[in-house]
């Protein structure tokens, strides 16, 4: 009885000891350990690049005030600033607002909502995920033969409507695919309902589609215009002027649209190549100055992107929940 | 060749030809015994065939009930109704759907324009994500209504129709889907009479529905088909007993060659007789659950 | 006829049920805009190999008529990429490109991969949904900003000490610094593919009392291989097509000797496009040196689209499987 007892007992501590882990398991941690680093290592990158830059752009800020955002590109730290690559950029963001929006939701909606799945149709898609990778330099290659040459009597050749265009292009895909994936996750009920009063199909995307998939849409564009915003390579490639850009006061704005053009990305390009020499009464380095420049990019490219993923989290769990 | 000619020689297999458009009856299928006469009906997905060989007629003003075991292809049949099956890109349709003997399938006709006549009130209720006012007045608006108190009256009736307007009356401005499941199918029910179609298709209504919701649609059912014609899908042997003038049974098939299973129309009749006195062994099977 | 339509009013016509014909003409209408921007694509396409391949043969058959095909493959002594010289080694840039895009797959795919185990095995949904929105905003810093740090930060702070090149750019830097810049990339698709893997894989392995990471490495890294592997090859064909940090970091200035030491500068193929772009105000757009631009773009962008289209072949297997 006594000894029956005993085993149980010893067996019960037994099944404790293995359940609660009676040896850690050490490589099972490493190993975590190992991931968590790789993770932490990538963000550690993303730190130390903002870090290092809002750093060194304080002082601009400081010394500079807004001038350095209404100052114009030239080889003067003292004076040079960024107005020309605000104006270029905007210029940008408005054609892929203006062309790559209407056009990527319209492809995204044909596919998801229209398109049957002929042969055609997958060919369509096929090609519009190659063109998302297609390298963005070779966008420029189409913008300079296209946008510069081919049309350069509507473009102006070198011109921030040919840049507009051509990053309009190069955003396009990003567009129709997140277009085409929210669409996708609209309940099939939704449109049963609104074919089933007697809507046709293009009523019933509008009022209830495209409703229901906005939120997915809106993080899409945002995403896009994020993009377009931060590429420099096309415009590389069209022209865009990496020195000096002489204002031409009295210019209305289709002659400015036309004219020579500068934008974010191309000043920073531009500027990280200058001499290192720091302007007399300042003090300030191009290398100050662009750290500065970058700031400005980067609040508008990281607010964009932050706004798309918290908006499409938001929109995920709510439609789990 | 004129489109006149083109109506002409395109061939109908059915009925008689007429050569006008607009005017007359241009395919005139199965005489007037009928208000939906169905002949050698059969759907496809894909290769795949869902139903065969599917006759049956339809009378007005009644309730017809489509029972049978699952995959038996009676939400198939019922979606080629108001030609909601052309929603899914590899159905295929072949035969006739007749609706006051016009061939809902001609391809003149505008599905469009078959779904605003024929109704439908789906499995899982599915109200728009909008205001109860705004679900009810979106068919309505889509024919060109726009004025408020036209608007107004339309949305009263149809909640009236539905049962639904003294529980909402108040909250019109409110989401359809703050609504309980029997009060958004009710809904439905409304947004589907709001643009007075004749026929209203119903695809298991209750079955995401509590007994006391269902009661409440059975029993408005039984008042709906003073005006409406009502075509009903059920799993429930008991709710089709219960609703239902006429009884279709449909069954499934095994297909020695692809192994893979059709539908197929068994027996239909009146009610009654269904689940008294069927005439195939199969219907008795089930109505007396021995199968399915 | 006549005596069947008014006797009774219930007898419809197909007239009756063509519904409204404005309505009509405005979907088709919609369906003909919509199909169109969806069918732009292809014309994109289409312009982006008619223009590439054009202007590519338009340079083959300038230096064809200025020396010959051989200038492609320099067999000089000191062999190089000197466009301003008439000298397209294409070796030198293709080297450079090979080069880089192989240190950033080595910096991407292990970081990339421990990151999406990590995001995807261990992490818990809240620790996650902080972590995995970073890793985003890291994808959506512009490379001209990578470039700028690499050359300002990178290169002289961390590569030059450690690795003891002779300069603070070089093609390692660049390849480091495009590593860091795909590892978003990397990470997102590999989570995709451990996302896919079923759970009941890793339960039943749970089940017979294997430990975390014995499950990670023995079942679910196998199950997701192939779109590792499809991720590793995106990550490729981006760190390739990349152009700013390689035309910042890489230290060249629009021609460089040929080379496989990756602490040398050099150049990979988008910085000598980049560069010889830039030269343009000059060079007017004529000239033989401009041209090579054009090929080099072709020769890129066949690179990346055969890459893709793998990747792509992968991806959509991997769909299909579960």
């Amino acid at each position: 009885m006594a000894l029956t007892l005993n085993a149980q007992r010893s067996s019960a501590e037994a099944v404790r000891a293995s359940l609660t882990g009676g040896k850690r398991d050490v490589r099972g941690m490493l190993f975590m350990a190992a991931l968590l680093a790789c993770l932490l290592l990538a963000m550690l990158t993303l730190i130390v690049l903002l870090w290092d830059v809002v750093a060194q752009a304080i002082p601009v800020f400081d010394k500079r005030g807004t001038s350095f955002l209404t100052g114009e590109l030239g080889s003067n730290p003292d004076k040079v600033g960024v107005s020309q690559g605000i104006w270029g950029s905007l210029m940008i963001a408005l054609f892929v607002v203006v062309i790559a929006f209407p056009v990527g939701i319209a492809a995204g909606v044909y596919l998801q909502e229209y398109a049957k799945p002929t042969k055609l149709t997958r060919f369509i898609q096929l090609n519009i995920r190659n063109l998302a990778g297609v390298p963005s330099v070779v966008y420029g290659i189409l913008g300079l033969i296209v946008f510069v040459q081919g049309l350069e009597w509507v473009t102006g050749g070198r011109s921030v409507i040919a840049a507009g265009i051509t990053l309009a292009l190069l955003v396009l895909p990003i567009i129709i695919i997140t277009t085409a994936e929210s669409v996708r996750a609209v309940p099939a009920g939704i449109r049963e309902a609104g074919m089933g009063v007697g809507a046709t199909r293009w009523e019933t995307t509008r009022d209830h589609v495209l409703p229901y998939a906005a939120p997915g849409v809106l993080t899409g564009t945002m995403l896009a215009t994020a993009r377009a915003l931060g590429e420099a390579a096309p415009l590389l490639l069209i022209g865009a002027i990496t020195g000096r850009l002489a204002s031409a006061p009295g210019q209305s704005i289709v002659e400015r649209m036309q004219g020579k053009f500068t934008a974010m990305p191309i000043v920073i390009y531009g500027w990280s190549n200058e001499v290192n020499k720091p302007g007399k009464k300042t003090g300030l380095t191009f290398e100050d100055l662009n750290a500065a420049a970058i700031v400005v990019l980067l609040a508008v490219v990281l607010l964009l992107n932050a706004l798309a993923i918290v908006m499409r989290n938001r929109f995920e769990k709510g439609r789990q929940g | 060749m004129t489109v006149e000619e083109i109506n002409v020689v395109r061939p109908l297999g059915l009925g008689e030809t007429s050569g006008r458009r607009g005017d007359e009856a241009r395919s005139v299928v199965g005489g007037r015994t009928g208000l939906f006469t169905t002949a050698d009906l059969s759907v496809y997905y894909g290769s795949f065939r869902a139903v065969r060989n599917v006759d049956l007629s339809i009378t007005e003003h009644e309730i017809t009930a489509f029972i049978g075991p699952s995959g038996c292809g009676k939400t198939t049949v019922l979606r080629c109704f108001n030609r909601m099956n052309d929603l899914i890109d590899s159905a295929r349709v072949e035969g006739i759907v007749a609706y006051h003997g016009v061939n809902l399938y001609d391809p003149d006709v505008n599905p469009v324009e078959v779904r605003r006549r024929i109704g439908m009130v789906f499995q899982k209720p599915n109200p728009f994500p909008k205001s109860i006012y705004d679900n009810v007045a979106y068919g309505p608006r889509l024919s060109g209504i726009k004025k408020r108190n036209d608007l107004d009256d339309i949305v009263e009736r149809a909640l009236r129709g539905a049962a639904l307007w003294d529980e909402v009356k108040d909250r019109l401005k409110a989401s359809g889907l703050g609504l309980s499941g029997g009060q958004q199918q009710r809904l439905c029910i409304a947004r589907a009479v709001a643009v007075e179609p004749e026929v209203i298709l119903m695809d298991e209504p209750c079955s995401a529905l509590d007994p006391i919701a269902t009661a409440r649609i059975e029993d408005l059912m039984q008042e709906m088909k003073q005006r409406y014609t009502i075509i009903i899908v059920t799993h429930n042997m008991q709710q089709a007993a219960r609703v239902s003038d006429r009884t279709a049974f449909f069954t499934t098939e095994i297909n020695e060659e692809s192994d893979r299973r059709t539908g197929v129309l068994v027996e239909f009749d009146r009610t009654e007789t269904m689940f008294s006195s069927p005439t195939d062994e199969r219907t008795e099977q089930y109505v007396t659950g021995r199968f399915g | 006829m006549s005596s069947l339509t008014p006797a009774n009013p219930l007898v419809l016509t197909i007239g009756d049920l063509q519904g409204n014909l404005r309505r009509l003409r405005k979907e088709r209408f919609m369906h003909v805009l919509l199909f169109g921007s969806a069918a732009l694509s292809i014309g994109i396409s289409i312009l982006i190999v008619f223009t590439l391949f054009r202007e590519a043969w338009v340079f083959l058959s300038g230096l064809i008529e200025q020396s010959g095909l051989g200038a492609l493959i320099d067999g000089g002594a000191r062999p190089g990429w000197y466009p301003r010289d008439g000298r397209f080694d294409l070796p030198t840039i293709v080297l450079g490109t090979i080069i880089v895009s192989g240190i950033s797959v080595v910096v991407a795919a292990p970081l990339g991969l421990g990151a999406a185990i990590y995001l995807s095995e261990y992490a818990k949904p809240r620790t996650r949904s902080w972590l995995k929105p970073i890793l985003e905003v890291l994808a959506g810093v512009p490379s001209v900003v990578f470039g700028f740090f690499a050359l300002r930060v990178l290169g002289p702070d961390l590569i030059q000490p450690l690795f003891g090149t002779r300069t603070p750019t070089s093609l390692l830097v660049t390849g480091v610094a495009i590593g860091i810049l795909v590892t978003p990339l990397m990470a997102s698709i590999s989570e995709d593919a451990l996302g896919a893997v079923p759970r009941a894989l890793r339960e039943a392995s749970f089940g017979i009392g294997a430990r975390r990471s014995t499950t990670v490495v023995k079942v679910v890294l196998p199950a997701a291989v192939s779109g590792i592997v499809a991720a590793l090859i995106v990550s490729v064909s981006r760190a390739i097509g990349e152009t700013m940090v390689a035309a910042l970091a890489s230290g060249a200035l629009g021609q460089a000797p040929r080379t496989v030491n990756p602490t040398d500068t050099g150049l990979t193929m988008t910085a000598a496009m980049a560069q010889l772009a830039q030269g343009s105000d000059q060079v007017v757009g004529d000239t033989l040196a401009f041209q090579s631009l054009f090929f080099v773009g072709a020769v890129l962008f066949l690179m990346t689209l055969a890459l893709n289209l793998v990747a792509d072949r992968i991806v959509e297997r991997v769909r299909n499987q579960y």
